[in-house]
């Protein structure tokens, strides 16, 4: 992580310095939310690390802003992915096992 | 919901050693429904209570990144915290919202790693409090509490006075994520520690399990081709 938020830090102008913080923050919730990803947390922080530094050398403040707002949005996606997830283990887990008895099935 | 689980060799339990645990998703509702009620303004602080090792803090920090005020760690490990079920649980629990003056207890209808369903209950009834289980629905109004319950046949809707007891079903809300910044600002939250003899509890079990096997497996499922076929096969083996 030192090496994408020194990317980050060290690249960006002065405008783009109150952004550093949140662009740090966005990265450590996405990294912290990426533990739990079905596919691996290994496989979340590869992709994560490259997509930050994909945009390492944006400076225009705008543009960071609307970068951020998409990670914003990553961190909802898979907030709501996680839900479903376990909704639907618990769901299939209680409630259709009572419909399949009920049907003499399964 | 990835991790097999295995019986011991000895047939005493199931191997709980290096398996992740993780908050009850039933109480993850209970939770939820606590800090809305909250932030509702209709509740004044929302306490979070966990029975069991060490590692349950870990979960207690979790209810407190949720948004609960503060955490009881009730201590209780080895040979008690094998044995450890719902009557010591709620044995707890009714000595905790005496100390306490609660006026609600929420918690989830029942734990996933014992279905026993039966902590909400006994709590209520150790209490002499009424209780709304499988909630869907919770409404407070004064000092009453509107439970729409979800039971066999389709929802029953009982008013209830405080202090109650309730415990949540499935639907009854959508449990928020504990997220870094959350955690980190929880973890100003103070956690209590204490062991049920503080409570005056005793933790002696009266239920002993003899033995714990696995599922048999299934039998491998039959394709049939024709509506006929599928009728012939059902009359075969007596199911019409």
């Amino acid at each position: 992580m030192n090496q994408v938020v020194k990317a980050a830090t060290v690249s960006g102008s002065d405008m783009a310095n109150p952004l550093r913080s949140e662009v740090r923050q966005l990265y450590k919730n996405l990294l912290f939310l990426g533990r739990e990803y079905p596919k691996g947390a290994d496989y979340f922080s590869e992709r994560l690390k490259s997509a930050f530094m994909k945009n390492k050398d944006v400076t225009d403040p705008k543009e960071i802003r609307k970068l951020v707002d998409r990670g914003e949005f990553v961190i909802k996606e898979l907030e709501a992915l996680y839900y479903l997830r376990k909704y639907r283990a618990m769901k299939k887990r209680y409630y259709e096992e009572e419909l399949s008895t009920m049907l003499n099935i399964g | 919901e990835n991790t097999k689980i295995r019986v011991k060799p000895d047939h005493s339990g199931v191997v709980t050693d290096g398996v992740k645990h993780s908050m009850n998703p039933f109480c993850e509702i209970a939770v939820e429904e606590a800090v809305k009620l909250k932030e509702k303004k209709l509740i004044k602080e929302v306490v979070a209570v966990s029975c069991g090792p060490t590692q349950v803090t870990e979960t207690i920090r979790t209810a407190l990144a949720m948004g609960c005020d503060r955490g009881i760690h009730v201590e209780v490990s080895g040979k008690d915290y094998e044995a450890m079920g719902p009557l010591q649980i709620s044995k707890i629990f009714a000595a905790l919202a005496k100390k306490e003056e609660a006026s609600l207890i929420i918690l989830g209808k029942q734990a996933i790693d014992d279905d026993c369903n039966q902590t909400g209950q006994m709590t209520a009834a150790l209490l002499d409090w009424p209780q709304g289980t499988f909630a869907s629905e919770v409404t407070i109004d004064g000092e009453k509490v509107k439970v729409v319950r979800e039971i066999d046949g389709g929802l029953e809707t009982i008013k209830i006075s405080m202090p109650a007891v309730l415990t949540a079903d499935l639907r009854l809300n959508t449990p928020r994520y504990a997220t870094l910044p959350n955690i980190m600002k929880a973890k100003k939250k103070k956690i209590a520690n204490m062991k049920p003899a503080d409570l005056g509890v005793d933790m002696v079990s009266r239920v002993e399990v003899l033995r714990v096997d696995e599922p048999p497996t299934r039998l491998a499922g039959v394709k049939v081709e024709t509506v006929d076929d599928l009728v012939a096969k059902l009359r075969a083996n007596g199911t019409i």
